[in-house]
C-alpha cells in the first residue's frame, strides 16, 4: 500500500527558519549587539523545533499510536530540476522517521545554541560563529526532511561545508585550519560514493524521490543481486565518511579543534548521525542485499571496539569523547547492519542527548581550566564545578549502560538484536559487549581523572577555576534530564515497557512490520534475553570497577600497566599509527603524483607549454609583420597611395 | 569658358602636389596643409563634374565639405599644438611613442 501524503504548509518553516536567521546574522551581525545575535540564532532554531513538534503531533493524530497505515506530511516548494526523466523538487516530507530526527536535531541544536551564547561570549567573531551554526542547522534539517535523494545530498554536502567552516573556526591557528581541511577532504571521499549511488539509483529505478524508490526498488532490483549490493555499499561508503567509521573516521578526532559546542553539535548529536539516518531511510535497499548488511554490521562492530581501545589511553578530554563518539556510531551501524533499524535510531537519539551533554560538560571544564584540555592536568574539580560534575556523571552513567539511564536501553537493544536478529551473529554481540565494557572503563577514567583526586593544575590555572554561568549550566541540566529519562520511550517489552519508540518507527521500516523481532524472539527463550540484559549491565559495572581500581584505589597502576606492555600501549597511544599509514600510502603518493606528474610535467610542461607555444608563434609572426610598422608617416602614406593606385589601375584596366 | 578637361587637370595637379608635399615633408604643419590641399583638389573635381552635369546637389555638398574641412582644421591644429607643447617638436619622425 502506498503511504498517504498529507499537505502540511508549516514544514518549510522548519527548514527555512534557521536559514533566514543565518542570512540576517551574516549580513547585519557586525552591527547587531551580541545579545540580539545569540538570541535570534537560538530562537530561530527553537522555532524549527516548535514547528517540528507541531508536525509530530499532526502526524500522531493522523496515524494514531499504533502501527497503522503509513502517513506522512509533505510540503512542496517548487520544481527544482527537470531534465529528461530526472525530476527533483524542493520538497519536504515528515514521516515518523524524519519527525524523530527533526525533533532530535532541532531540540539538541537549540540547547547547544543557548549554551554557545555563554561559551562564545568573549569571542571576537561572535556573529560569524552564530551564522555558521544556523547555516549548519539549516542544512542538517534539510538533510533529514528532504523528500528526495538529490535534495538530501544538498543537505549532506552543506553540513560538510559547515563542518569545515566550524572546525576551522579559529583559522588563525594553522593546526585548526588544517583539521577543517582534513575533515572536508575525507568527507569528500565518502560523498563521492554517495553520489555514485544516487546515479546508480536513478539509472536503474528512474527516480530519486524516496516514495518512488520505495515503490520501485523491490520490483526492479533482485534481492541479493550485485547491483543492489553495489548501491548499498556505495551508500555505505558515503555513510562511513560522514559518520566517521572505519576506514574514513580519521577526520573526527582532529575535528576537535573546533569550539567545544561545535563538537557537541556536529560531532556528537547531528552531522555524524546523518549516515545512520540515511541507511535507515533507505532500509528498503539494504534489505535487498544481505551481503551489504553484513558489511555494515561488521564495519560497525569493528569500529566500535577499535575506537574504544584508542579511547582508553587518550589524555585530551575532547579526544576521549571523540573516540567514544566513533565507537558509539559503530554501535549504531552494528544495529542497522543486523536489521535492527529502530534500535539504531533509538541509540542515535539517546547518544545525541548524553554525548552532547558530555561535550558541553567538557566545554564547561575547559572553560574553567582556562582552555586546558589535558586530563592529566585536571583532577579535583568535583567540588568546584558541582553543576558540571553532576550532569557529567549522569551522562557518563548513561553512556556506560547503567540502568535505568537512556544509554542502557538503547545499547542493550542493539546488543540483543546483534545476537538474536536473523542477520546477527554471536560474534557481533561479543564484540559489542566487550566494547561496552571498554566504554564504561574509559568514560569513568575520564570522570575520575577530571573530577576526583587532587588538582594537578598549576597555581595560576587553579585560581581561575570557576563554575560556568547559568547560560551554560541550564542547558547542561536540560540535557541531563533527557539523558536520564530519554530511554524510557524505548523500554523493551521484556522489562515491562511498551517499547513505543520501536512501534512508532515500525511503519517506515520495511523489515520490521512486527515480524523481525517476533521471529527472533521465537528462537530464544525469554531467559536468554534476561541473561543478555544482565550480562550487559555486568560488563558496564566491571568497566566502572576497573576504572575505580586503577585510578582511585591504586593511583599509579595505570603507569605500571603502560610500562609492562610498552608495545601495546604505544600502539594505542599512537592510534594504531593509522594517520601515519594513511600519510605514507595515500597522502604522500597523491601529493607526489600531484607535484611531479600533474603539476610539473602535465600542467607546467604540457598545458603551459601549449599555451606558451601559441603565444610564441603569434609573437614571432608579429615580429615579422612589425617591420611594416616603422613609424614613418610618409612610409604609410606611400603604401597607402600605392595601394589606391593599384586598386584604381585594376578598376580602370 | 573653362572646360571640364582643364578643371580636372587643375584638380589632379593640386592633388599630386598635395601627395608630394605629404610624402616629402617632415613638418607636421606642412603635411597637414598638404592634406587640406588634397581635400580641396577632390572638392574641386566634384564641383567640376557637378557644373558639367548641371546638378545643384553636388555644389551643396561641396559647401558641406568646406565646413567640415574648417572644423577638421580646428581640431587638427589643436592636436598639433598639444603635441608641440609635450614634445617641443613638430617633426613627425620624432613622434614615435606609439611605435612598438
Amino acid at each position: 500500500m502506498e503511504p498517504a501524503a498529507v499537505q502540511y504548509d508549516f514544514l518549510r518553516w522548519i527548514v527555512l527558519s534557521p536559514l533566514i536567521s543565518c542570512c540576517v546574522i551574516a549580513l547585519l551581525g557586525r552591527k547587531l549587539p551580541r545579545v540580539v545575535t545569540g538570541t535570534l540564532a537560538s530562537a530561530s532554531v527553537g522555532l524549527s523545533f516548535v514547528f517540528g513538534l507541531l508536525g509530530f503531533l499532526q502526524l500522531k493524530s493522523l496515524s494514531g499510536h499504533g502501527e497503522g497505515e503509513a502517513v506522512f506530511l509533505a510540503d512542496s516548494l517548487y520544481r527544482w530540476i527537470s531534465v529528461g526523466g530526472l525530476t527533483a523538487d524542493v520538497a519536504f516530507m515528515l514521516d515518523r522517521l524524519s519527525a524523530v530526527m527533526v525533533l532530535v536535531v532541532a531540540g539538541v541544536s537549540c540547547i547547544i545554541h543557548v549554551y554557545s551564547m555563554g561559551y562564545m561570549a568573549h569571542d571576537k567573531s561572535y556573529w560569524r560563529y552564530f551564522s555558521y551554526l544556523n547555516l549548519f542547522v539549516f542544512f542538517m534539517l534539510l538533510l533529514v526532511s528532504a523528500d528526495n535523494l538529490v535534495l538530501m545530498f544538498v543537505g549532506w554536502e552543506g553540513v560538510g561545508l559547515c563542518s569545515y567552516l566550524l572546525i576551522g573556526f579559529w583559522f588563525e591557528d594553522m593546526e585548526k585550519a588544517y583539521a577543517g581541511k582534513k575533515a572536508f577532504v575525507v568527507n569528500r571521499i565518502g560523498d563521492f560514493g554517495f553520489l555514485l549511488a544516487i546515479l546508480l539509483i536513478f539509472w536503474n529505478l528512474g527516480t530519486v524521490s524516496f516514495g518512488g524508490i520505495f515503490a520501485q526498488a523491490p520490483r526492479v532490483l533482485t534481492a541479493g543481486s550485485g547491483l543492489a549490493t553495489a548501491i548499498a555499499l556505495l551508500l555505505f561508503l558515503g555513510a562511513t565518511g560522514k559518520s566517521a567509521q572505519l576506514p574514513l573516521y580519521v577526520w573526527l578526532p582532529d575535528a576537535m579543534a573546533g569550539p567545544t559546542p561545535v563538537s557537541a553539535l556536529i560531532h556528537a548529536a547531528t552531522m555524524v548521525t546523518a549516515g545512520v539516518y540515511m541507511i535507515v531511510r533507505l532500509n528498503v535497499l539494504y534489505l535487498l542485499s544481505p551481503q551489504a548488511m553484513a558489511v555494515v554490521a561488521a564495519v560497525g562492530a569493528l569500529t566500535a571496539i577499535y575506537a574504544a581501545t584508542i579511547g582508553l589511553v587518550q589524555d585530551d578530554i575532547k579526544k576521549v569523547l571523540a573516540y567514544s563518539t566513533i565507537s558509539q556510531l559503530g554501535y549504531m551501524f552494528l544495529a542497522v547492519g543486523v536489521g535492527a533499524f529502530s534500535a539504531g535510531i533509538f541509540h542515535l537519539m539517546t547518544h545525541a542527548f548524553f554525548k552532547a551533554l558530555l561535550f558541553l560538560g567538557a566545554g564547561s571544564v575547559i572553560h574553567a581550566m582556562s582552555g586546558k584540555q589535558d586530563i592529566q592536568e585536571m583532577g579535583g574539580l568535583k567540588g568546584k564545578l558541582p553543576a558540571t560534575y553532576w550532569t557529567f556523571l549522569a551522562a557518563t552513567l548513561a553512556i556506560s549502560g547503567i540502568p535505568p539511564l537512556s544509554g542502557f536501553f538503547s545499547k542493550d537493544e542493539i546488543l540483543w538484536s546483534a545476537f538474536s536478529s536473523p542477520h546477527g551473529h554471536w560474534a557481533f554481540w561479543l564484540i559489542g559487549w566487550l566494547a561496552a565494557g571498554l566504554t564504561a572503563f574509559y568514560m569513568f577514567r575520564l570522570l575520575f581523572l577530571t573530577f576526583f583526586g587532587t588538582s594537578r593544575a598549576d597555581e595560576h590555572t587553579r585560581q581561575h577555576i570557576h563554575e560556568s554561568p547559568s547560560l551554560m549550566t541550564v542547558p547542561l541540566a536540560i540535557l541531563a534530564v533527557l539523558a536520564v529519562v530519554g530511554g524510557f520511550v524505548g523500554m523493551p517489552e521484556a522489562l515491562g515497557g511498551a517499547n513505543s519508540f520501536h512501534h512508532w518507527l515500525a511503519p517506515v521500516l520495511a523489515s520490521e512490520n512486527g515480524t523481525l523481532n517476533a521471529e527472533a524472539a521465537g528462537h530464544f527463550p525469554e531467559a536468554v534475553e534476561y541473561l543478555m540484559i544482565a550480562l550487559s549491565v555486568v560488563v558496564g559495572l566491571c568497566g566502572i570497577g576497573a576504572a575505580w581500581w586503577v585510578y582511585i584505589n591504586r593511583p599509579g597502576t595505570a603507569e605500571k600497566m603502560a610500562d609492562s606492555v610498552p608495545l601495546g600501549y604505544g600502539l594505542l597511544k599512537n592510534k594504531y599509527y593509522v594517520d601515519e599509514i594513511y600519510n605514507i600510502f595515500i597522502v604522500q603518493p597523491v601529493k607526489l603524483t600531484s607535484i611531479y606528474i600533474l603539476w610539473k610535467l602535465f600542467d607546467a610542461g604540457i598545458i603551459d607549454g601549449l599555451v606558451n607555444l601559441s603565444g610564441r608563434t603569434v609573437r614571432g609572426l608579429g615580429r615579422v609583420a612589425a617591420r611594416l610598422e616603422n613609424g614613418y608617416t610618409q612610409a604609410y602614406a606611400i603604401t597607402f597611395i600605392l595601394g589606391v593606385a593599384l586598386l584604381l589601375g585594376a578598376l580602370l584596366w | 569658358m573653362i572646360s571640364l578637361h582643364q578643371l580636372l587637370l587643375l584638380s589632379a595637379v593640386l592633388f599630386v602636389i598635395g601627395i608630394a608635399g605629404f610624402i616629402t615633408r617632415r613638418n607636421i604643419i606642412i603635411m597637414f596643409m598638404s592634406v587640406e590641399l588634397m581635400l580641396n583638389a577632390a572638392n574641386l573635381a566634384l564641383i567640376s563634374f557637378a557644373n558639367h552635369s548641371g546638378s545643384m546637389d553636388a555644389q551643396l555638398i561641396a559647401l558641406f565639405v568646406m565646413a567640415l574641412a574648417a572644423a577638421e582644421v580646428a581640431v587638427g591644429l589643436a592636436i598639433i599644438i598639444t603635441v608641440f607643447r609635450n614634445k617641443q617638436t613638430v617633426n613627425v619622425d620624432e613622434l614615435n611613442i606609439l611605435k612598438w
